[in-house]
């Protein structure tokens, strides 16, 4: 089963060129994903399609396995979906961190204290058992980074949409992410301007160039 | 930008539980605002300078907060005291003493500084997130709170973008001046941050719905009412009943 396809997606920003005429993506489950691309070729805006926060102009979004037509159709499936955005500010908006990781699984409908355990799991997996009280916008910009991932894989979500999640990273702190990212088995599609990182993390890379996905050698 | 400079020690006001602090502080507040008796704003205002060394406040950032109060109240001292007359004197205009106004200008210094002193103490010392967290239990308007707290946590960043742009200008040579060219600038800068936070809103809300967001914001407790707390309340309120009775007294 598809966890994402999407058919013959047209989409334009109001007022600019169309960014894609007929675009086809599909994620299957297990598959690992990488999306490269010039800048404004509409790497992010693909992931704002797939989770519903952008219309498409014409063409079908299914999401595993169920078509998707209106907000009421995606929000339901949307926290299985973890996606982490480009800007970890953009992210992280509860007062701390455990507050801000036990906030999507909170509104999956969970008891506090499971909630709350989820949140610690997530956390400790992260290396970032001792933030947990800490406020979000004092962290450091890799901790705000880890504090993201936290937020999504605390949804036990069934795939990871991941937009350029090593960008600004050090050494140290790029290779606890991917080795928390390889450990969770989970398929994901990631966007990344990093070749390396996508050649070690995937097993399909894409680019994505005047609204077409092509496949690049992955070597 | 850090705005919570006296939130860090280890007082006693540091480590009182902010639901009680808040609830005396908005009394004593409440009570020093609306009092008409110099004695009651005055025990106040020495009420709160004792707080405020037992608390170890540094002396130096609470004169820093003050000095920015009191440079408004100065503006009331050379104002109130005069009363502009028609007739006589220069350009047919007269300037009288007014002993009442002095009284006034004095009454507004003194509880402007109590109750600023006030805050200090008993609000300052908490974070912000305490605060906030406080007002929660206390049940005010979630939707007020989420606004408030939005608020504070884009602050900063909002903060950070503006600072970027302006480095941003002062890398390629500008300098204000008092100029057709500054005043554009600053309207591009303050035009550059309008648009940024509103596609910031956007992203927010959008980051919201994907970790599956339907209106609620949550809360976690994490306050645990002590003894301390409890006596910290009587003593509290009965400061607050000392000004009341100085006040129905006067």
């Amino acid at each position: 089963m598809s966890l994402i396809k999407m058919t013959g997606i047209h989409f334009a920003y109001p007022g600019r060129p169309p960014v894609f005429a007929g675009l086809d993506f599909s994620l299957e489950d297990g598959q690992r994903v990488g999306i490269l691309g010039p800048n404004g070729a509409g790497k992010s805006t693909l992931f704002l399609l797939a989770m519903g926060l952008l219309q498409a102009d014409a063409g079908a979004v299914e999401l595993f396995g169920q078509t998707m037509r209106r907000e009421s159709d995606f929000a339901p499936l949307r926290t299985r979906l973890g996606y982490c955005f480009q800007d970890p500010d953009d992210q992280l908006f509860c007062p701390t961190v455990l507050e801000d990781v036990a906030f999507g699984p909170l509104n999956q409908g969970l008891e506090r204290s499971q909630a709350l355990e989820r949140a610690h799991a997530a956390l400790e997996a992260l290396g970032m058992a001792g933030f947990a009280q800490r406020v979000t916008y004092q962290l450091s910009g890799g901790e705000k980074r880890l504090a993201t991932l936290a937020t999504v894989l605390a949804l036990r979500p069934q795939a990871l949409l991941l937009d350029e999640p090593t960008t600004g990273l050090d050494p140290q702190t790029q290779e606890r992410l991917e080795a928390v990212l390889r450990e969770s088995e989970l398929p994901w599609a990631v966007i990344s301007h990093d070749h390396a990182f996508l050649r070690r993390n995937c097993d399909l890379v894409l680019e994505l160039n005047q609204g077409r996905l092509i496949p690049r050698d992955n070597r | 930008m850090h705005l919570e400079t006296l939130a860090h020690g280890h007082s006693l006001f540091h480590r009182l539980d902010p639901r009680g602090k808040l609830a005396v502080a908005l009394a004593f507040s409440l009570v020093v605002a609306t009092g008409h008796s110099p004695w009651a704003a005055g025990v106040g205002l020495g009420l709160c300078l004792v707080g405020c060394l037992a608390g170890r406040l540094p002396l130096r950032e609470v004169a820093k907060r003050l000095v920015a109060v009191n440079a408004f109240t100065a503006l009331l001292w050379l104002v109130l005291p005069w009363q502009l007359g028609l007739g006589g004197g220069w350009l047919g205009l007269s300037l009288k003493h007014h002993p009442q106004g002095l009284m006034l200008a004095g009454m507004i210094t003194l509880k402007a500084n109590a109750i600023v002193l006030g805050l200090m103490v008993l609000l300052a010392t908490s974070s912000v997130n305490q605060i906030f967290h406080a007002l929660a239990h206390w049940r005010v308007s979630p939707r007020l709170l989420q606004v408030f707290f939005f608020f504070y946590r884009y602050l900063h960043v909002l903060h950070r973008e503006w600072h970027r742009m302006h480095l941003a200008a002062r890398a390629r040579g500008f300098q204000p001046r008092t100029s057709l060219h500054t005043y554009r600038t600053y309207a591009y800068l303050t035009g550059g941050l309008l648009v940024r936070s509103y596609d910031r809103a956007q992203r927010v809300y959008q980051a919201m719905l994907c970790r599956g967001f339907r209106g609620t914001y949550w809360l976690l407790d994490h306050f645990h009412w002590q003894r301390r707390d409890g006596f910290f309340l009587i003593w509290g309120g009965l400061m607050v009943a000392l000004l009341l009775i100085l006040e129905l007294a006067a």
